[in-house]
Order: C-alpha cells, then structure tokens, then sequence
C-alpha cells in the first residue's frame, strides 16, 4: 500500500529550481547600505525538532495532560470534504464548545491538526508547515477512509494513501464521510489517549525525523521549502 | 497617602481578586452568548483551563527580546491601570496606590499595553501582526480622543484630577453620579470603552477570519498565558475607571461586581447587533460622531 506509484514517485532527474522568494538576493536597505539575503538561512530555523521530556513529577504531568485534553484548540485548517463535517461542531446542534474544543486561526496557538480528508501532494506540503509551526504537545486526527488507506483515492495520481507515514497520527475516525457524531466521539477518544498521556506524536514525529522526511520528500515532487520550519 | 508595606498585599489582593472576577465574568459572558444562540456554551472555568494549558505546552519558539516584552508590557499596562486607581471607594484595603494625579496616568496607561503590544508583536514579523498592529494604533488613537476630552471635561467639572475626589463628589444619590450631571462627557467616554474593547464593530484589529488574529498571530505558549492574563484583567480595570468616574464608584465588592458586569455589557451588547466596521470606517466613525460629542463636553461643562 505503499505510494510506489511511478507516476506518482517524486522526479529525480529534473532539478527544481527553488522559488524566487527563497532564492539568495541582494536587497538596498532605506539608508543605502547593500546585504546579502539568504532566506532559507535568515528566515528559518535550521535545527530539527526536539524531544521534549515530560514533566519530572507524575502529578505535574497528570494536572498538565488535564489541562491539555480539556483545552482543545482545532487549528481551522481543512482539507477534503470532512472540513464540512467539523463546521457543525460549533453549531447548537452538536456544539463542541462545552467540551472545552474551540478553534484558532493560527498554527501557532492550536494544539490538534484534524486532516479532514484526502491530502493531495500540494496540500500535504501546506499541511507539514502547519503542522511544525504548532507547539509541542500538538496532535493529530485523521478523518476519513482517504488518511487511513487513500479510501475512494486508493489508486489517485495526486493524493497521499496512509497519512501516518508523513505526519505522526494520534487518532483515526473511519468512514466516508464520518459524520459529526463520530467527529466528536473521535475527539473523546482522543481526550482519554492525552489524559493517559499516550498522545505523544510530536515526541515520535522528532525521534523519527528522518524517516518522515524521507517519506515527505519521496511524494512531494518540488521541495522548495525549508527542512524543518518552526 | 503615605506609604506603607501592607498596601503591597493589599492591592496584591485586589489584583487577585479582579484577575479572578475578569476570568469568570468574560467566560460567562461568552456563555450568555451561546445560550442566547442556542448552544450550551463553554464551562465557566475554562479560562483557568486554557491559561493551565498555555502554560503546560513544552515548546517555546522567541523572536527576540521584544518578542518576550511585548506581552509583559502589555500586562504592565493592564496591573499598573488597575493599581493607580482606587478599585473599592473608601476601603483601606481596595484604595490601592491612588495618589492626586491619578487620572492623568490612567489615562496614559490606558494606550501604554497598546504600545507595548506594538514593539512585541513588530518583532515577530508575522506580516499579520504588523497589520494587526498598524490598525489598532490608529483605530485606538482616534477612540481615545473623546475618551481624552470627556477626562478634560470631567476635571473642569469637579476641579480636580484625583479620582478619589471625583468619586466622592459623587456620593449620596444616583443623580449625582457624572452619567446625571455631566451626559454629554459620559456619552463622549462610552464611545472610547465601546472602541478600545475589542469587541465588533472595532474588532477589526484582531479580526479572526480575515488577518488570523492580527497581533497575536506567533504568540503562543507562556506569552499567550500572559496575555489572556490581560485580556480578562485589562477591560475590568477600564470598566473600573469608567465605574469610577461616571457611575458613582463603588463602595464594596458586590456593588463593584454588578456595576462592572453592567458597564462590560455596554460594548457586548453594542458588539453582537453591530457587524464589523473596516479601520477607515471607525476612525471616520470615532472624528465624526466621537470627538463633535468630547468638544460638545467640554464647552457645556
């Protein structure tokens, strides 16, 4: 089940120029002086993620992961057609609110990336910057058949198949489309999994880091962006 | 006033009791906005939640040492607002460090977390915060002006410019408070609460679904700790100088909750009828309908 697909394997043989933004430049600053801008060097971090350790006393951990499952915060990012299924969870039909699940407009101040679907190649690309940028503990869900084994795209030139094999999964909701219901009763699941302190995927996502890339690298046919952006 | 070490703990005190009553009255406030859209709404100590959360995440990404300053000035802003104007009107203990010139430095730092937040957010160099940032400079530039000449108005009125003495002034009967005697410098202020707090039709510095939240945008973690610290502190210490100077003050904690919760509702309610006003709009808004209202106010005075 892997993405062997020929087609769909990245092309080796033609060089990809980076794009004109990331390129090294020369640029004249307001006072005239010249410098050398390299934006892959100045404007992104070089270093991989960390292993972040737990907290040394069990009861920290235990009041942390308390906190953490009961303070969900969704990064509004959808993908596919399940981003029309978690709309209704802020509705007052279903109203995820009361369960502390709310959503951020920023990477950056979310905890739980939900890939609502099919992931093609140039929206996996979008997916792995947004989820880097987000801070540790940070988790994923994959809605759908489409991030479990490609569902109805098994055999698609342009979307990926098993989602675990670029970014690390937390949990899974199956069906085609699921709808709010087990959207929600997934992310009970996934309250318990963080209460245990079991969702650990961005500890794995770093002591895999090679791994992932390489897969990441393997479909993703113009990488032209930095290894790691944080 | 002079000076004594117990004044610390008590406006140590104060703090904790306001930071307290600022998480749980915007949670209930956000509650009351989902019952009335028909949803059951967040639980009311989810504001300790998400702060624990905050705190508990392990990465912490900085920018630069602005980048950490910008919360913290911001948060400066909001205890030093709170600290230099008496919160409870003849209590030893809820005094805090009101001193004779107090109004005047109320009213700097009403602008100073603004300012502060600027720098930080600046340093980020998220091009959504600099937006964020630019349109909340101006937008609250042109808010505080009425805000800045109902001030003038008052101290005419009262002669005075310690805040203490404008709330004893009002003492006695509900018609002697400011919103009675001088309605022209208390309508002039309104329009600086209702524009400085965030809230829909002025919202359009943070504006969640357009610039994702403008200057916040890369704060998160400890720093986003900080700042929901403010962001439940900051607007009940306006409401109190606004509690303060045009609606008698208040004399205990239950008259301050009511009161405060009462003049918080004042831009809620404005905030959920009203859609959001582009930057142009309310600065025009704000030197059209805001300042004629604050010069109105001072020449009747």
């Amino acid at each position: 089940m892997k993405d062997i697909d020929k087609s769909f394997k990245k092309d080796t043989e033609t060089d990809f120029p980076l794009r004109e933004e990331m390129r090294p430049r020369k640029v004249t600053t307001p006072d005239g002086q010249v410098i050398d801008i390299d934006p892959l060097q100045d404007y992104f971090c070089q270093e991989p993620p960390k292993v972040h350790r737990k907290s040394y006393s069990a009861i920290v951990e235990g009041f942390y992961n308390w906190a953490r499952a009961n303070s969900l915060w969704i990064l509004g990012f959808g993908t596919g057609c399940g981003a029309i299924e978690m709309r209704p969870l802020m509705t007052p039909r279903f109203d995820a609110y009361r369960y502390g699940i709310q959503w951020r407009p920023t990477p950056r101040q979310s905890n739980l990336l939900v890939i609502s679907g099919y992931l093609s190649v140039k929206t996996l690309k979008r997916a792995i910057r947004a989820y880097e940028q987000m801070p540790q503990p940070k988790y994923v869900v994959g809605l759908g058949s489409c991030t479990i084994n490609g569902g109805m795209y098994w055999d698609s030139y342009n979307t990926i198949k098993k989602l675990d094999e670029y970014l690390p999964v937390d949990l899974y909701i199956a069906g085609c489309m699921p709808r709010p219901e087990a959207l929600l009763a997934g992310l009970m699941d996934l309250k318990k999994l963080i209460r245990k302190g079991e969702a650990e995927g961005a500890n794995r996502y770093a002591e895999n880091f090679d791994w992932y890339k390489a897969n990441q690298k393997s479909v993703i046919k113009d990488w032209d962006m930095p290894d790691y952006s944080w | 006033m002079s000076f004594e070490w117990i004044h610390v703990a008590y406006a140590a005190l104060t703090l904790f009791i306001v930071i307290n009553y600022g998480m749980i009255m915007t949670a209930l406030v956000r509650k009351i906005g989902a019952r009335v859209s028909g949803r059951y709404g967040i639980p009311i100590w989810q504001n300790y939640i998400d702060l624990a959360k905050n705190i508990a995440l392990r990465s912490k990404v900085t920018h630069g040492a602005m980048f950490y300053l910008g919360p913290v000035f911001r948060l400066t802003g909001g205890v030093g607002l709170l600290l230099f104007v008496p919160t409870i009107y003849g209590s030893v203990m809820h005094q805090n460090f009101s001193y004779a010139g107090d109004l005047i430095l109320a009213l700097y730092f009403v602008f100073f977390g603004t300012l502060g937040m600027a720098l930080g957010a600046g340093e980020s160099g998220h091009p959504h915060a600099a937006i964020g940032v630019s349109r909340g400079l101006a937008q609250v530039t042109t808010a505080e002006l009425p805000l800045a000449l109902a001030v003038y108005a008052l101290s005419l009125q009262y002669q005075t410019i310690d805040i203490t003495e404008i709330v004893a002034a009002q003492q006695g009967s509900l018609f002697n408070w400011t919103l009675f005697t001088n309605p022209l410098a208390t309508v002039a202020a309104l329009f600086g609460l209702v524009g400085t707090m965030m809230r829909s039709p002025f919202d359009v510095v943070m504006a969640p679904q357009e610039i994702p939240i403008g200057p916040p945008t890369e704060y998160h973690s400890s720093y986003l700790a900080l700042m929901q610290t403010n962001r439940v502190l900051f607007p009940v210490a306006k409401v109190v100088i606004f509690m303060n100077l045009f609606f008698g003050g208040a004399t205990n904690w239950a008259e301050f909750a009511v009161k405060a919760f009462a003049i918080y509702m004042i831009p809620v309610l404005i905030g959920v009828v009203n859609p959001r006003f582009r930057v142009e709009q309310s600065i025009r808004f704000f030197l059209k309908w805001g300042l004629p209202v604050g010069i109105l106010a001072i020449v009747t005075v």
